[in-house]
C-alpha cells in the first residue's frame, strides 16, 4: 500500500467540512447531518482498510513524505506506528457516534447546523493528520490548527458560560503551543549544525545528538505543552469548565481524541527526540502524574455538575496514562496506549449517555435527578455499564490497560504503584455515587415524565458499549498492534525493560483468564 | 575654484529606473494638478499613479533579473551614484514589496463608493473645519486630488530609503519619505480635527527626531571622516576599543530609523497618528513605512556598523524587549480598533528587532539556514499585506458617523456580515501567529534566526508576547462572533471593487504564505545579501 491512503484518509473529512461550510443555509439541517455522518462513515471504511492492511512490527507504513517548507527543512510526512493507528482509528469510531448522538445538538447553536457538524469533521481530519505526522513541523501546526474548530464548537454550541470557557481554553492551549513553538524551533537550529542539515523529519531528528543542557530545555517546552493539552494537575483547570459547558459530543472530541494528543505527544516526541532529558525528568513527572491520579479523582467525587465530575475523572486517568508512560518499561508504556484508546471509548459513553440524561432534564446537577432507573431502565443500565467501564471493572477493556500500568508502575517503584491503586478505589467511589444519586432512590416528580432512550441514541453508543466489552474480554488485537510500536519506542530510552512484547501480551491474557 | 576639476558622476540609469519612474510620475502628477481641469483630475491621477507603481514594479523586476553576482556569489547588484545608491538584491526584494503594497494602497486611496461617491480625504485641506469653507467645499463635492503625487513621493521616498548607500542620501530619503506622509495625515474628511491634530503630532515628533538622526549622522562623520557606509565599515572596523563619537552616532541615528518603525520607547506616536489619519493613510503607511524603515535599519546596522555588532546588539535587545512589550501589553486595554491595530503593529515590530539581531554571518549558519535578512524581509511581507487588509476591513465597517472604529461597534459583526467578520478573523489570527497563517510562518522566521544567534532570552519574551497578543486579537474574535449587537449594531458598507481587490489580495497573501510558503522564502534567499 503506498502512502497516498493517508493523505485520502486526512483530506476526506477536511473536504466534507469545506462542502458542509459552503452549502446554502436553505439546505434542511437534516442534509447537512446526513452528510456529515455519511462522510465520517467514509473514512471509519477507509481507516478499516488500512487497519486490516497494517502489518504489526513493521514499524512505520503508508508512509509519504513531500517537501512542504525546504528552507524550513519541513515536510509534508505522514506514516502511521502501532500507537498512531490506534489513535486513529478511535478518532475515525468516535466521530460517526459523536455526530450520531448529537443529531439535535447543534439545533439551538450560536450559529448553523451546518457549522456543527462541519467543526467536527475538521477536528477529525486535523486529528487524524496529527497523530500520523512524521514530522515535527506539521505534528505542530495540525496540532495548533485543532484549537480553532474546537474554539468556535465549544462557544457555539454550549451553556450560557461557553465563551468565557472558550476563551480559557484557547488561552491556555495557546501559551502551552507557543513554549513549544520555541522548543520547535531549538529543534531546527539544533539539526541545522548536524549532518542532515536543517530538518524536521522525525527518523532524522531521532538521530540528531542534542547537547544534555539544550535537550532539557526542549524537553521542558514539548513537555509543557502536552501537560496542558492532557491535561496533568497543576495545568488541569480549564478541563472542567470547557466539558461543563460544551455539548456532550463535543466534549467527547475534547476529552476523548484532543487531550490524547497531549500523550502521544509525550510517548511519540518528548521520549524518542529527548530519551535522556525525559530520564532526568522522570522522578517530577511520575509524582505529578500521582498528584493528578488522586485529585483528580477526589476533586470529582465533590462534584454536583455531572460534566465537571467526568472531566475530574479524566484527569485522574490522564495520571494514569503519564505514569505508564514515564515509568519507562513496556508494560508501563503499552497500558499507557491502550488506556488512551479505552479511556477514550468508555469517556465517550459516559459523556454521551449522561448527556441524554441532561438534555431530557435541563440540568446538569447530581442532586436534580433521582430515581431515574424507574423511568429510563434502557438509559440507566448504560450509565451503569459505562460507569463500570469507567472506574476499571475487570471484563471492560479498561481495566487490562490500568492493570498494565499498575504492573509497570510496580516495576518502576512499588510505592508509586501503590499510591496508584487509590485511585481505583477512588473511582469505585465517584462513580457509583453518582449512580446512586442519580438513578436510584424514590423518582422524584421532576424526572417522572422522562423518556427512556430512543433507537438513534441507542445505535450511537452501542459501537462503543461493544467495543469495550469485546476489547475487555479479548484485548489482543490492540495489544499486538501497539505493543511491536512501544517496544520501538522504548529502544530511544536507556532504561528499556528487558521484557520482549510477546511477555506482556501473554502476562495479560493470563490474568484476563483468572478474572473470567 | 580650487582646482578639484568638476566632473560629471557617472549613473547607470538603467538600475534605477524604478525610482526615476515613480518620482517621475510624482512631478506629473502635480502637473495635472496645475493644468488638468476639475473634473479630470482624479481618473487622470488615479491612472497615473497605479501605472507609475506597477511598471516600477515590473522595472524592479527587470532590474533584478540583471543583477551582477559579486564576490563569493552570495550577494548581487551595483553601487551607482558615486556610491551614493545600492541596487541589490535585499533592494529589489523591497522595492517590489513597496511598490506592490503601495499599488494596493492606491486602491484604497481612490475608494468612493463608501463616502458616498467622494474620496475620504478633505474637500479641501485649507478649509478650517467648521467654517463656511469647508461647508461650501464640501457641498460642491470638491476632492483632494494631490494625494495621489504625494503618495507617490513618499513611496518613492522609502524606495530610496531603504536603498541609500551613504548617511547624506539616507537622511535626505528619510525627509522625502516623512513629508508627504505629514501632510496626508491631516487631510480626512471626517474628523479633522483629530486627523489634523495627528498630523501636527506627528510632524513635530518627527522633526524631533530628525533633528536626533541628523546629529547621529554628523557624529559618525566626524568618527569615519565619510558619509560611506563602506568607508564607515572600513573606519569601524581598523578601531581599537570603544569610541564616544561612534557610539553616540550609532545611538542618536537609531532613534530616528527606531522612531520610524515605531519601536519603544520611540512609538507614542504610532496609536494617535494612526487612529486620526484617514484610514488608507494609515495603511499605507503601517504597511510601507515599516518595510522601507527596517529596509534602511538592515543596511545600515548590517553594512556600515556591522563591525561594531557587539556594542550595538545590547541596545537592539533591550529595544526590541520593550517593544514587544509595550506593543502587546497596551493593545489589550484599546477600544479603539484603530488604535488596537497601531499597538499591535509596535508588537510587530518587537518581533521584527527580534529577527534583526539574529544570525547573520555566513559561519554561524548550518548550510541553506534561515539568516537574518531572510526572515525579516519574509516577515516584512506577512506582516505588509496582513496590515493593509486588516485596515481595508477596518473602512467598510461604519455607521452614521463614518468608520465605526470603536470597538463595541464591532459586536455582533459575526451575524451582520459573515464575511467580513471571517475575513477580519482571518487577518487576526494571522497577526496572532496561528498556524496555517502567513503571521506563524513569519514569526518562526524571525524566532528560528534569532535562536540560531543564541538570542534566547529574546525568543521566550517573544514567545510570551505573542500569547498575550494572542488574547487581544482573538477578544476581537469573540466581540465579532460571541457578543450581540449593541444598539443598531454595525453596518457593512458594500465597498467598490477597489478596497475588495485589497481585502482579497491581503487575505490571500495571508493564506497562502501560510500554507505555501516556500517561494516566497526562495525569493527572499535569492535576494542574497547587502553589497558594500
Amino acid at each position: 500500500m503506498n502512502g497516498a491512503w493517508l493523505t485520502v484518509l486526512m483530506a476526506v473529512p477536511l473536504v466534507g467540512a469545506a462542502v458542509l461550510a459552503a452549502l446554502p443555509r436553505r439546505v434542511a439541517p437534516v442534509v447537512a447531518k446526513q452528510v456529515a455522518l455519511g462522510v465520517s462513515l467514509v473514512t471509519l471504511v477507509l481507516a478499516a482498510v488500512i487497519g486490516f492492511a497494517y502489518d504489526p512490527g513493521a514499524g512505520y507504513q503508508f508512509s509519504v513524505e513531500l517537501d512542504w517548507i525546504p528552507a524550513f527543512g519541513a515536510h509534508f510526512a505522514l506514516g502511521l506506528d502501532g500507537i498512531g493507528l490506534a489513535l486513529v482509528l478511535m478518532t475515525v469510531i468516535l466521530t460517526p457516534v459523536v455526530i450520531l448522538a448529537s443529531w439535535n445538538d447543534g439545533d439551538q447553536g450560536r450559529w448553523s447546523v451546518h457549522s456543527f457538524f462541519a467543526w467536527m469533521l475538521a477536528l477529525e481530519g486535523l486529528a487524524i493528520g496529527v497523530f500520523a505526522a512524521t514530522d515535527v513541523f506539521l505534528f505542530y501546526v495540525l496540532f495548533e490548527a485543532t484549537l480553532i474548530p474546537i474554539y468556535f464548537l465549544i462557544g457555539g454550541f454550549g451553556g450560557p458560560q461557553r465563551a468565557a470557557a472558550a476563551m480559557k481554553f484557547l488561552i491556555y492551549s495557546l501559551v502551552g503551543g507557543l513554549v513549544m513553538l520555541a522548543a520547535v524551533i531549538g529543534l531546527y537550529v539544533v539539526s541545522a549544525d548536524s549532518e542532515f542539515g536543517s530538518t524536521y523529519l522525525l527518523a532524522e531528528l531521532q538521530q540528531v545528538p542534542i547537547d544534555e543542557g539544550v535537550g532539557r530545555w526542549l524537553f521542558l517546552g514539548f513537555f509543557i505543552a502536552f501537560a496542558i493539552k492532557a491535561p496533568m494537575f497543576p495545568v488541569h483547570t480549564w478541563l472542567p469548565d470547557a466539558a461543563a459547558q460544551g455539548t456532550s459530543g463535543t466534549s467527547v472530541l475534547l476529552v476523548s481524541i484532543l487531550d490524547k494528543i497531549g500523550t502521544f505527544g509525550m510517548i511519540r516526541f518528548c521520549l524518542t527526540l529527548f530519551p535522556e532529558a525525559s530520564q532526568w525528568a522522570t522522578p517530577v513527572i511520575v509524582v505529578l502524574a500521582l498528584i493528578s491520579i488522586v485529585y483528580g479523582a477526589l476533586l470529582a467525587i465533590g462534584q454536583d455538575s455531572i460534566p465537571r465530575l467526568i472531566a475530574y475523572t479524566s484527569i485522574s486517568h490522564f495520571g494514569f496514562i503519564v505514569l505508564g508512560i514515564f515509568v519507562m518499561n513496556s508494560y508501563g508504556a503499552t497500558g499507557a496506549t491502550l488506556y488512551m484508546f479505552n479511556h477514550g471509548l468508555s469517556t465517550a459513553a459516559l459523556f454521551l449517555v449522561t448527556g441524554y440524561l441532561i438534555r431530557r432534564r435541563g440540568s446538569a446537577s447530581i442532586s436534580d435527578f433521582g430515581g431515574v432507573e424507574k423511568v429510563a431502565p434502557v438509559m440507566a443500565g448504560i450509565l451503569l455499564f459505562a460507569g463500570l467501564s469507567s472506574l476499571s471493572l475487570p471484563g471492560l477493556s479498561p481495566f487490562v490497560s490500568e492493570f498494565l500500568v499498575l504492573v509497570g508502575a510496580w516495576q518502576y517503584a512499588p510505592w508509586v504503584a501503590i499510591v496508584a491503586v487509590s485511585g481505583i478505589v477512588l473511582a469505585a467511589l465517584y462513580i457509583l455515587l453518582m449512580y446512586q444519586r442519580t438513578m436510584t432512590g424514590p423518582t422524584r416528580p421532576e424526572v417522572l415524565g422522562m423518556r427512556d432512550l430512543g433507537v438513534r441514541e441507542v445505535v450511537a453508543l452501542a459501537p462503543v458499549l461493544l467495543l469495550i466489552l469485546g476489547l475487555g474480554l479479548y484485548p489482543k488485537p490492540l495489544l499486538s498492534v501497539i505493543d511491536p510500536a512501544v517496544e520501538d519506542t522504548l529502544v530511544y530510552v536507556d532504561g528499556v525493560s528487558p521484557d520482549s512484547p510477546d511477555e506482556a501480551v501473554t502476562g495479560t491474557e493470563t490474568d484476563e483468564e483468572g478474572d473470567q | 575654484m580650487n582646482g578639484a576639476e568638476f566632473t560629471a558622476p557617472s549613473v547607470e540609469y538603467s538600475l534605477i529606473l524604478p525610482l526615476l519612474v515613480v518620482f517621475g510620475a510624482a512631478v506629473v502628477g502635480v502637473l495635472v494638478e496645475a493644468f488638468a481641469p476639475r473634473r479630470l483630475r482624479l481618473p487622470v491621477q488615479i491612472a497615473l499613479s497605479l501605472t507609475a507603481l506597477l511598471t516600477a514594479f515590473v522595472v524592479t523586476v527587470l532590474v533584478g533579473l540583471n543583477l551582477e553576482e559579486r564576490g563569493d556569489g552570495r550577494a548581487r547588484g551595483a553601487i551607482t551614484l558615486e556610491g551614493a545608491i545600492a541596487v541589490d538584491g535585499p533592494s529589489i526584494f523591497l522595492w517590489g514589496l513597496v511598490l506592490l503594497l503601495s499599488s494596493a494602497s492606491v486602491l484604497l486611496f481612490a475608494e468612493r463608493r463608501l463616502e458616498g461617491g467622494v474620496t475620504a480625504f478633505a474637500g479641501q485641506a485649507a478649509a478650517l473645519p467648521g467654517t463656511d469653507a469647508e461647508r461650501e467645499a464640501s457641498s460642491k463635492g470638491l476632492e483632494q486630488t494631490e494625494v495621489f503625487p504625494l503618495m507617490l513621493f513618499a513611496v518613492g521616498g522609502m524606495m530610496l530609503f531603504l536603498a541609500s548607500n551613504d548617511l547624506l542620501t539616507l537622511f535626505v530619503a528619510l525627509e522625502i519619505l516623512s513629508l508627504p506622509l505629514y501632510l496626508l495625515c491631516g487631510l480626512a474628511r471626517r474628523r479633522r480635527l483629530l486627523s489634523q491634530e495627528a498630523a501636527l503630532k506627528y510632524f513635530m515628533l518627527g522633526a524631533f527626531s530628525s533633528g536626533f538622526f541628523v546629529y547621529g549622522i554628523a557624529l559618525v562623520y566626524g568618527y569615519a571622516g565619510s558619509m560611506n557606509f563602506a568607508d564607515i565599515s572600513t573606519a569601524i572596523s581598523g578601531r581599537i576599543g570603544g569610541d564616544a563619537l561612534l557610539l553616540g552616532g550609532i545611538a542618536l541615528i537609531s532613534v530616528g530609523l527606531l522612531f520610524k518603525v515605531g519601536a519603544a520607547p520611540f512609538h507614542a506616536w504610532t496609536p494617535d497618528v494612526y487612529q486620526g489619519a484617514p484610514t488608507a493613510v494609515t495603511a499605507f503607511m503601517a504597511a510601507c513605512t515599516k518595510v522601507a524603515a527596517f529596509g534602511a535599519l538592515l543596511r545600515l546596522f548590517y553594512v556600515a556598523f556591522g563591525g561594531a555588532r557587539v556594542d550595538w546588539e545590547p541596545m537592539i535587545w533591550i529595544v526590541a524587549i520593550l517593544t514587544m512589550v509595550v506593543g502587546s501589553v497596551l493593545a489589550l486595554t484599546q477600544t479603539d480598533v484603530k488604535r488596537m491595530l497601531a499597538y499591535s503593529s509596535i508588537a510587530h515590530a518587537g518581533f521584527i528587532l527580534v529577527g534583526f539581531v539574529g544570525a547573520q554571518q555566513l559561519g554561524d549558519l548550518g548550510p541553506g539556514q534561515l539568516s537574518s535578512l531572510e526572515a525579516v524581509m519574509f516577515y516584512l511581507v506577512t506582516y505588509g499585506f496582513m496590515t493593509l487588509g486588516a485596515f481595508a476591513v477596518v473602512t467598510v465597517v461604519r455607521d452614521s458617523g463614518g468608520e465605526a472604529t470603536d470597538l463595541s461597534r464591532w459586536a455582533g459583526l459575526g451575524k451582520e456580515s459573515p464575511m467580513v467578520a471571517g475575513v477580519f478573523a482571518v487577518f487576526l489570527l494571522g497577526m496572532a501567529g496561528i498556524p496555517l497563517t502567513s503571521g506563524f510562518i513569519g514569526k518562526w522566521a524571525v524566532f528560528s534566526s534569532a535562536l540560531s544567534a543564541g538570542a534566547w532570552p529574546l525568543v521566550v519574551v517573544g514567545v510570551l508576547m505573542s500569547a498575550v497578543a494572542a488574547f487581544f486579537y482573538i477578544r476581537v474574535i469573540v466581540l465579532m462572533y460571541f457578543s450581540d449587537p449593541v444598539g443598531e449594531g454595525p453596518s457593512v458598507a458594500t465597498p467598490s471593487v477597489l478596497t475588495t481587490i485589497v481585502i482579497a489580495v491581503g487575505f490571500a497573501a495571508t493564506v497562502a504564505l501560510g500554507i505555501v510558503p516556500g517561494p516566497v522564502l526562495d525569493l527572499a534567499a535569492a535576494a542574497g545579501e547587502f553589497i558594500r
